[in-house]
């Protein structure tokens, strides 16, 4: 009865979706205030159907009920209840509810919070939404139905995949759609400023805390992923260029590119049309990533599960929101004026500089991330395009960018003294010119690559606390008034300076873990012992272990720095009965910013391992960084302007420092 | 996690026991020798795994790549021999980073090339727009008839 109960509803919210794909639509062109505030009710109602149908689908996991095929497949009764909790999203059904149930929280928020929107700017917004919502219940309902019973219900489910049995499970998908489905606001806002052929300021104010939103949801995310991947998989790497990552980073950099230019749009009234162009191409690049993974195009063992019809469906999807959006663009965008003009260096002219770095290192991805596809299908050469291309063509797209960013927040709107910006970054250049001298004289001389990125990653920090220390005063006025300063300077100055730090923290563990990380590959017998990076590592013996619905053999190391005991370690393997499967665990300790990492290979039967032991300098600072990130996105969207959604007029004029 | 998910069913695919990708008795002696090895490994594929380099796959087949790898290197082959050597057996599809040719031409052209449009592009606009200068734009004949109205009406 329940998982019926969820079909049901999720047909209702379809029904409910259709009328507010159309109803509003008639209400903004006759104008007729009724109508379009009818969207406000369906789109709320449309989430409470959707969550119903979710709530359904996650009571017949928890109570294991295996007459409905997606939790036969991917659940099992002794499972744990956070993991049968989090299978629902871990196969293809149950993650695509999990994408229109976020898509539709989005629509209920818009619908309850939106309430100084004009009237037929909501209307429009609402009405492309549920177009969006649409066509992804009709691909769920038609080819990809999670309440599917079985014919008879078999007494025991098939399990989980032992590798998503994990709290990476229950943090990252859902992160990561928040992030590619929030990006669908600002794709529905645009497509509403071409209907209406109108788009102000306010505009930009509007979509800014939306963007704001995602893209903090979707940072963490990817970082979560990635540190999933970096402690499951057990070999170490943080990022491998695999084409289901390239599908969340390109969002992530058109999204990060979407924010800086609706910055100049709503402050300088500039670059209107391609403040639309990018809101329509990351919520694009969103849709892809959902094709390239959901569809087979990969011809790869992702999608060893997907048929044909899946991903015909798909790309119907695709071809007709963007090349949908994109005509409606060629069409209307003419109408869009230009205002706000300024000169080459300018704050507005460092933020196009911005985006221009980061469209092209997100081209970059998709051309190597979709080539060899293109390639084959039209010529039927293969070719790989793997992590040496990105690394080649990627980083030196990051360095000049990363080198203007503490320029960037210093310059002032409209025409800027870059003279004297350089001036007052000579503190930070110091700063960075001493890492750099200091790194190459630590590693002896050898390789400039790293000392440069860790003078990058130093520049930046001391940008950002530039920025913040020239805003509020410090060193020339008074320390109170410097602190009176800092408390009154707007949340999204802090927002801007916190933000950069964390991609520079990035950097520095990026920089760190590729130049410095070491790694023995060891064969060891019991007692013996192996150091690594000045630890010593003693084998002490492997021992059998049995968890809730695993058997586990683990390795036991203790860990010593300098003749002292620091800990102990067991990196294991886990054999999972219900699908013969094994994984190996590996065992992290953390050292400050920096992680000893061990992964358990063969296990002889005279006890003798083989090992795979890492020490990985400043590996943390990686995902700090992102956290760091998100962190000021959230200072950000904590600015009483985005909050109210309209400025402070009085007291910003006085609050904010001469320039 | 679909990353993930791949790995699962690669494992669960191809190598029926996990094992380590670079086992300790793969590697050579010399330890030039061997670093020589892991990096040319990372440059190739892995070519029944989706985006492996053979130095990261736990396959059977990246393990018979590496030693063949190792092999060539202890016969005293350079790098661009062995990679060379690799092409000729498995075609193209073995190497990480294509080498640049016609047919990836577009590969490795377009991302500096929509750089250099994209600068070229803000340097003409920046140009355009100091001829023009900073004068404001002509009101528009929709905006004058408003302006016009608005006069007529007068303040009240």
């Amino acid at each position: 009865m329940i998982p019926e109960l969820g079909h049901y509803a999720l047909v209702l919210a379809l029904a409910l979706g259709l009328v507010q794909a159309a109803v509003p639509v008639v209400g903004a062109r006759t104008r007729d205030g009724a109508l379009m505030r009818l969207a406000n009710s369906t789109a709320l109602m449309q989430f409470a159907f959707v969550a119903l149908s979710f709530g359904a689908l996650t009571a017949c996991y928890v109570t294991s009920d295996f007459s409905v095929a997606t939790v036969f497949e991917n659940s099992h009764s002794q499972m744990p209840l956070i993991y049968k909790i989090t299978s629902v999203w871990g196969n293809h059904e149950g993650s695509m509810l999990l994408w229109v149930l976020i898509l539709s929280l989005f629509g209920a928020l818009v619908a309850a919070f939106g309430v100084n929107l004009p009237g037929t700017l909501k209307a429009y917004v609402l009405a492309i939404q549920s177009w969006i919502a649409c066509a992804f219940y009709l691909f769920i309902l038609l080819t990809s139905n999670p309440f599917l019973r079985l014919p008879q219900a078999p007494f025991e489910g098939r399990d989980l995949n032992p590798i998503l049995q994990d709290v990476g499970l229950a943090v990252h998908p859902p992160l990561l759609y928040l992030g590619y489905v929030g990006f669908s606001i600002a794709f529905s806002f645009a497509v509403a400023a071409l209907i209406e052929g109108r788009i102000d300021a306010a505009w930009a104010r509007w979509v800014r805390p939306w963007t704001l939103a995602a893209w903090m949801c979707l940072t963490v995310g990817i970082a979560m992923g990635s540190y999933w991947a970096y402690y499951e998989l057990g070999w170490g790497g943080f990022w491998f260029w695999d084409p289901v990552e390239n599908a969340s980073l390109m969002p992530w950099l058109a999204g990060t590119a979407l924010l800086h230019s609706a910055v100049v749009m709503e402050k300088r009234n500039a670059l209107k049309v391609w403040t639309i162009l990018l809101a329509i191409l990351t919520f694009s690049l969103s849709l892809i990533g959902t094709f390239l993974v959901r569809s087979g195009v990969l011809t790869s063992v992702h999608t060893f599960a997907s048929d044909p019809t899946r991903g015909v469906f798909i790309l119907a999807i695709l071809v007709l929101f963007i090349g949908g959006s994109l005509t409606l663009f060629a069409w209307r965008a003419p109408l869009l004026k230009q205002g706000g003009l300024f000169a080459p260096v300018s704050r507005e002219g460092a933020l196009v500089l911005n985006n221009l770095f980061l469209t092209t290192a997100c081209l970059t991805v998709f051309v190597g991330t979709l080539y060899p596809l293109a390639l084959e299908a039209l010529s039927g050469a293969k070719i790989s395009v793997g992590a040496p291309f990105f690394n080649l063509t990627f980083a030196p797209l990051f360095i000049p960018l990363m080198f203007a960013m503490p320029f960037g927040p210093l310059l002032a709107w409209k025409r800027g003294d870059l003279p004297g910006v350089a001036q007052r970054l000579m503190a930070a250049f110091a700063v960075a010119v001493v890492g750099v001298a200091a790194t190459f004289a630590a590693q002896g001389g050898s390789g400039v690559l790293a000392p440069f990125g860790i003078g990058l990653a130093l520049f930046v920090m001391g940008g950002a606390l530039t920025d913040l220390a020239e805003r509020t005063g410090l060193l020339r006025v008074p320390l109170r008034t410097a602190a009176a300063r800092a408390a009154g300077l707007p949340r999204s100055a802090w927002g801007t300076a916190v933000a950069h730090f964390g991609l520079a923290l990035t950097l520095a563990g990026i920089v760190s873990v590729s130049t410095w990380a070491s790694e023995r590959i060891i064969a060891l017998k019991p007692a013996q012992s192996v150091s690594l990076a000045g630890y010593d590592l003693s084998f002490d013996g492997v021992v059998q272990r049995s968890g809730p619905n695993y058997r586990e053999l683990a390795a036991k190391f203790t860990v010593r720095s300098g003749g002292v005991v620091i800990g102990t370690m067991e990196p294991s393997k886990r054999t999972f009965a219900s699908r013969g499967m094994t994984t190996t665990e590996a065992a992290l300790m953390t050292r400050g910013f920096s992680q000893l990492y061990l992964s358990l290979g063969d296990v002889e039967k005279d006890g003798s391992v083989a090992m795979r032991l890492y020490f990985k300098p400043l590996i943390l600072l990686i995902w700090l960084g992102a956290v760091v990130m998100m962190l000021g996105g959230a200072l950000s969207l904590s600015d009483r302007r985005l909050r109210v959604g309209a400025p402070k007029p009085a007291a910003k004029t006085a609050l904010q420092p001469a320039e | 996690m679909r990353r993930i998910a791949a790995i699962v069913l690669l494992i669960a695919l191809i190598a029926p026991g996990v094992t380590l990708a670079v086992t300790p008795d793969e590697m050579l002696k010399d330890p030039a020798q061997e670093a020589r090895a892991r990096h040319l490994s990372q440059e190739l594929r892995c070519m029944v795994c989706q985006n492996q380099s053979i130095d990261d796959s736990e396959a059977p087949l990246a393990h018979d790549l590496r030693v063949l790898v190792r092999q060539r290197i202890e016969a005293g082959d350079s790098d661009k021999q062995v990679l060379d050597f690799l092409v000729a057996r498995y075609g193209e599809f073995v190497l990480l980073k294509p080498p640049v040719e016609l047919h990836t031409l577009l590969l490795w052209g377009l991302p500096p090339l929509v750089l250099l449009g994209g600068v070229i592009a803000l340097f003409v606009l920046a140009r355009r727009r100091a001829t023009v200068g900073l004068a404001p734009a002509a009101l528009s004949a929709d905006e004058q008839r408003k302006l016009a109205t608005l006069v007529e009406s007068g303040p009240d």
